[in-house]
């Protein structure tokens, strides 16, 4: 499986990761083209369908980049994420896929390199695990 | 309102295991409310239901709609459209009184509930429900400052506490508050346990409760 590359969609909250992401691209630091970024206003907004579409379009992963723990713009916007994801995790068990397919980062605007760290992190753990096994019947 | 909530993956994935078309309804009253059957609900066990057919490599289609109400013969009307396109199974995501209203009306589709109907009762959090409710047909809550021994008290009590009430919680679990513990101690302490909280309850006529089997109410001036 080594010519696969995933498709990985990040949900990033505007406060932090996609402000990391800023960071990043102003510092020229490469991170994988893998990732595709949707903006959020908070991860808060995060709903458990938006991953779940993401899915069914094809993609290999989904990740939520929100704020730190504690310093969520909207008070506990990333903590409800978390939640979220932590439900969709045991969703994907059900559907008898790796619950690594979906994972909650937590980073703060001024964390550009981390933000690649992650990126690249992310992008090997879904290369690890291969392609998503719900694109079998995609091609329709 | 009713609370419901879903039914576990696996059993609504065997309702449809050899189907190849399938609607699931939403409903917008209760299981909307309780966070169980909304047009959001819908498009999660639909989008879920895609996925497994597609990493099962089945051929499936999962169409979406959510109907103002299941419990009125109105809106269960809006489906005909869509049930002319033959489904081969409807998911009704609605209380249990959803699907046999959708089934009585379109006799030939297979109708099969995604929620398991739970109780009456409300939201004491967002995401937490607590039943309050049973529906004896003969509500007696004034007489116990306003809180309903019959759907809270694990024996229905009418004359409590049993000697299962410790440190105000039922012997059931410790997640239970014992409804007596509450009532006795809410008329003691608007001081009411002397003048309102009357003589022992007689014996209670559970006839309006399911006691005297389906119940029905017609009233004259509202039917046509």
């Amino acid at each position: 499986m080594s010519d696969f590359e995933p498709r990985i969609i990040a949900f990033c909250c505007q406060y932090c990761a996609y402000s990391a992401a800023d960071m990043a691209g102003s510092m020229r630091l490469q991170y994988p083209t893998n990732v595709e970024i949707v903006l959020m206003p908070c991860t808060g907004r995060f709903d458990m369908l938006y991953a779940l579409k993401a899915f069914e379009g094809g993609a290999d992963g989904v990740y939520v980049a929100g704020c730190l723990e504690g310093t969520c713009h909207f008070l506990e916007g990333n903590l409800r994420a978390k939640k979220r994801v932590n439900c969709l995790r045991d969703e994907l068990k059900i559907l008898g896929t790796e619950e690594d397919r979906i994972r909650m980062y937590n980073l703060s605007a001024s964390q550009g390199p981390r933000f690649v760290e992650i990126a690249k992190e992310f992008t090997e753990v879904i290369r690890e695990l291969g392609p998503s096994p719900f694109k079998k019947n995609l091609a329709a | 309102m009713i609370v419901a909530q879903r039914k576990p993956f696996e059993e609504l994935k065997s309702f449809i295991a050899d189907k190849k078309k399938v609607l699931v309804v939403g409903c917008r009253g209760c299981v909307t409310v309780c966070n169980a059957g909304g047009t959001k609900e819908v498009g999660i066990l639909a989008s879920e239901l895609r996925l497994d057919g597609q990493a099962a490599g089945r051929e499936l289609t999962v169409d979406e709609y959510t109907l103002e109400r299941q419990c009125d013969p109105e809106y269960i009307e809006e489906l005909l459209e869509l049930v002319e396109k033959k489904y081969d199974a409807i998911l009704s995501m609605a209380c249990s009184v959803g699907p046999q209203f959708i089934t009585t009306r379109y006799k030939d589709e297979n109708v099969y509930p995604a929620l398991n109907t739970c109780f009456m009762g409300g939201a004491q959090q967002h995401g937490i429900w607590v039943e309050r409710c049973q529906g004896c047909g003969n509500c007696v809550i004034h007489l116990f400052g306003g809180m309903c021994p019959i759907s809270r008290c694990a024996k229905s009590l009418q004359n409590g506490p049993c000697g299962g009430s410790s440190d105000g919680v039922c012997e059931i679990s410790k997640e239970v508050d014992c409804v007596w513990h509450l009532i006795a101690t809410k008329m003691m302490e608007t001081g009411k346990a002397e003048t309102e909280f009357g003589p022992a309850q007689p014996i209670k006529d559970w006839s309006t409760s399911r006691d005297g089997g389906p119940r029905k109410i017609v009233r004259e001036e509202l039917v046509k």
